[in-house]
């Protein structure tokens, strides 16, 4: 026998759902899953009327998802939201080049407008370049650091109020696992927060709408809505260590789905200690960009990158910080444990 | 032998160091200096009962104090040790053969330790009062000169080893009726799954060993964790929602329970010390398998997260010390330190972290929830959807209009079984509920009827007298 929607109870199921186990027919999915995005940015007051928000887009399916959920619920509940796609070229041939084809599909089918910035305009040096120089260990370190910089200085150019982010539930979960593994108090704090508080130069507002939406629900719905999204890795292969809390979270999720959530209501609830060190928060004396040391990690990075010493921004360097700020010519010694491994 | 990555270390001043290490909690705590509210932690001649659990590797917390405390060793315990051991082979499902044999090897054991000890079967949680749950909320409070007063007295009575002999004698090995063995095996056997009966058990066990402590005048339980083991249970309570409670599962102290404090004073030790210093010094052990001996990695949470830092450590071998540390940085989330009584799950014993702002991951399941079921209410416009005031409770309600307020009346929910459990929810914190729902609805009549009569006492503390009658209980 068929199983039958447990909304409307007429139709057939086409899914069960992972976070409450209810199976639902593909309509009353729909509907459930777009009320609770509405859900989400109404009760955590996400937006204002009135203002310009970026969608970041990367072609993938969460940020495919994002920019055609976010569109239809401004149109249906009336945000009175201005919205633009906002994305990040890195340079990778063969990944990149083909996912930002599919963002400027989207930008036709939504009708909105887009702004690409790309690594190469911004630092002078595009992933694959990167990748040439340090190898395929750490590579997701610069890529990770300057998108996040990148992202910002398209949301400056653009003017746009805020930025959502398509991170998922899923996303935040394993990002409170990597933060308990690296013992990084100061980000599992932050971390499951639903947007950024950030006031400063150069620092648009960022927050994440699907941030209770599951993966897999995602891609059901981008599936069943027969989304225009492109679905393969990054060539570049993915953090290793990230991998481990990755297939651990999955492994949870099999054993009791609802662990994801559980996760992240840990996250939510989690307060640190009094008089527990926290890095203060100031400003790069470079570019201006927030940063916790003298540099921020991007201009650390691309300094590496530029003196041909990758490793400057890998690992903690900070006492060469001054060095760098002033021009200096590091000793031989620092020299050699920065440069890159030779396999 | 080489245990860190300081050097070797030779086999007596290895003894030393873990000896010297285990006084480092103890003056941590023995002055005022680590407090956790503004009470001393442990008073000379405070009696302390240091629960056995099943893991081997952690009996040498047992050798250490008799270390400690005889008169030999250069620094001194200052407090009398008891053991309790909890004998779960009920649960697990042992004969009773076996039960009675690894029991009596115990026996030998702690004979031989001189303390003062228990062994009581899991069984007896069964005939528990409700008051095991309703904590005595009023810590006692005593001010930093009792300590010295306490120290005098522990001097004067030559050092409490008359306490020692008093009571050895009262030991016996208690018989278990069959009956009350199936009706525990039954209330384990409705946990549907391993990640659940794992969570039940460990309660029990929790509510069993704080009522042991408290009849018999224990007012500080000493548990064997070591930093191992912490970091698993770290990462086991994430996985299982209860991070709110993360600092008091996995603290070096824990006040839960109000009058009787729990401590772990192994923390210090990883599992491999623990194992490398009783081989060593040929500490006995006795192996007792628990629920999820010869189980599959993935065949509960508990037993996934195990495996999952075990193996992680032996690519990175940080990984356990960065968790434990990690842990070590977060305290207790709850709104005001003295939780009042009411405030409590009555499963775990921890402040409820069921309140929760709009914007979580709570109110997003339970509005998943509403959304995915039949009749629902599909909400549109902006601001209609309500925050409810009682997460569980008002849930039920909400389809057909509101009733009284947040309380359950008769008549709208569908039946009282129904009824009782979103009642039973309304008093439980989050992951206690995710346990909870992994039972076998109509189920555990044990359980809820355990809980439910202390929740009428809570519920007469409250003078809600109204809602029992209704409940018919």
């Amino acid at each position: 026998m068929p199983v039958l929607c447990s909304s409307c109870s007429e139709k057939r199921a086409v899914l069960k759902r992972p976070k409450t186990g209810h199976s639902l027919c593909k309509e009353c999915f729909f509907g459930a899953f777009e009320e609770e995005v509405h859900q989400t940015i109404v009760a955590a007051k996400l937006f204002k009327p009135g203002e310009t928000v970026g969608v970041a887009a990367s072609g993938g399916k969460d940020s495919t998802v994002l920019a055609h959920v976010m569109k239809l619920l401004n149109e249906r509940h009336g945000y009175g939201l201005r919205l633009m796609l906002i994305s990040v070229d890195e340079g990778i041939t063969g990944y990149r080049d083909d996912s930002l084809e599919t963002v400027k599909r989207n930008q036709q089918q939504y009708e909105l407008p887009l702004k690409i910035v790309s690594y190469e305009e911004l630092y002078g040096w595009t992933m694959d370049a990167i990748v040439r120089q340090v190898g395929l260990k750490n590579n997701c370190t610069f890529c990770g650091v300057f998108r996040r910089q990148a992202l910002d200085r398209g949301a400056i150019m653009l003017k746009v109020d805020k930025i959502c982010t398509g991170h998922n539930a899923d996303d935040v979960a394993e990002t409170v696992l990597m933060n308990v593994l690296r013992g990084d108090i100061a980000r599992l704090r932050r971390c499951t927060a639903i947007s950024t508080a950030s006031e400063g130069d150069g620092v648009v507002p960022r927050c994440k709408p699907l941030k209770y939406a599951y993966e897999k629900e995602i891609v059901l719905y981008a599936y069943f809505k027969k989304l225009d999204y492109f679905s393969t890795e990054c060539i570049y292969s993915p953090n290793a260590y990230r991998g481990h809390a990755r297939t651990f979270l999955k492994d949870l999720e099999s054993i009791r789905p609802s662990s994801i959530m559980d996760v992240i209501h840990s996250g939510e609830n989690l307060s640190v200690r009094e008089g527990v060190k926290m890095p203060v928060q100031g400003t790069c004396s470079r570019c201006g960009y927030i940063s916790s040391q003298a540099l921020c990690k991007s201009c650390v990075l691309l300094e590496g990158l530029n003196r041909g010493l990758p490793k400057l921004g890998i690992g903690k360097h900070h006492r060469l910080h001054e060095k760098i700020l002033s021009q200096q010519p590091l000793t031989e010694s620092e020299q050699r444990k920065l440069k890159s491994v030779d396999f | 032998m080489l245990m860190r990555e300081s050097g070797c270390l030779g086999q007596e001043c290895w003894s030393r160091e873990v000896l010297a290490g285990w006084y480092v909690p103890r003056t941590e705590l023995g002055y005022p200096r680590c407090r956790t509210s503004s009470y001393t932690l442990y008073l000379p001649s405070s009696l302390i009962t240091i629960c056995m659990l099943f893991n081997l590797v952690l009996q040498s917390i047992l050798f250490l104090p008799p270390q400690g405390v005889s008169q030999k060793a250069h620094k001194k315990l200052r407090f009398v040790p008891g053991i309790v051991y909890i004998d779960e082979g009920g649960a697990v499902g042992q004969c009773k053969e076996i039960r009675q044999k690894t029991t009596s090897e115990l026996c030998e054991m702690f004979r031989s330790t001189g303390f003062p000890f228990y062994i009581l079967p899991l069984e007896q949680v069964l005939d528990l009062p409700g008051s095991v749950v309703v904590a005595p909320s009023s810590l006692s409070d005593q001010p930093t000169s009792a300590y010295k007063a306490a120290v005098d007295l522990f001097l004067q009575s030559g050092g409490g080893t008359d306490v020692i002999t008093q009571e050895q004698e009262g030991v016996s090995l208690p018989d278990v009726q069959d009956s009350q063995t199936q009706l525990l095996q039954q209330l384990m056997d409705s946990a549907k799954t391993l990640t659940a009966k794992q969570d039940l058990l460990s309660t029990l066990r929790q509510h069993l060993l704080v009522h042991t402590a408290r009849t018999k005048g224990y007012s500080k339980l000493m548990l064997g964790d070591s930093c191992t083991r912490l970091a698993v249970k770290l990462l086991t309570s994430i996985s299982l929602g209860r991070g709110a409670q993360l600092a008091e599962d996995t603290g070096f102290s824990d006040c839960r329970y109000g009058d009787v404090v729990a401590v772990r004073p192994m923390r210090e030790y990883s599992a491999k010390e623990i194992a490398y210093y009783n081989r060593m010094f040929k500490v006995p052990s006795v192996v007792i398998p628990s629920l999820d001996t010869k189980t599959p990695d993935k065949a509960s949470i508990q037993r996934l997260t195990e495996s999952f830092v075990t193996k992680l450590q032996a690519d990175f071998p940080s990984t356990v010390s960065t968790i434990y540390r990690t842990g070590e940085k977060l305290q207790t989330a709850c709104r005001s330190s003295s939780a009042e009584d009411t405030d409590r799950c009555l499963l775990c014993m921890c402040s409820l972290d069921t309140v929760v702002e709009e914007a979580s991951a709570l109110q997003a399941t339970l509005i998943s929830e509403q959304l995915s079921q039949t009749k629902a209410p599909l909400i549109t416009g902006q601001n209609s959807v309500e925050p409810e005031p009682s997460a569980a409770v008002g849930r039920c309600c909400s389809a057909e209009g509101p009733c009284e307020g947040t309380q359950v009346a008769a008549g709208c929910c569908s039946s009282p079984k129904e009824h009782e459990a979103a009642e039973l929810r309304s008093l439980l914190c989050y992951s206690c509920q995710r346990t909870v729902r992994d039972m076998v609805s109509g189920r555990a009549a044990a359980v809820t009827r355990m809980k439910l009569r202390s929740q009428r006492e809570k519920i007469i503390k409250n003078s809600s007298t109204t809602l029992i009658s209704k409940l018919g209980f």
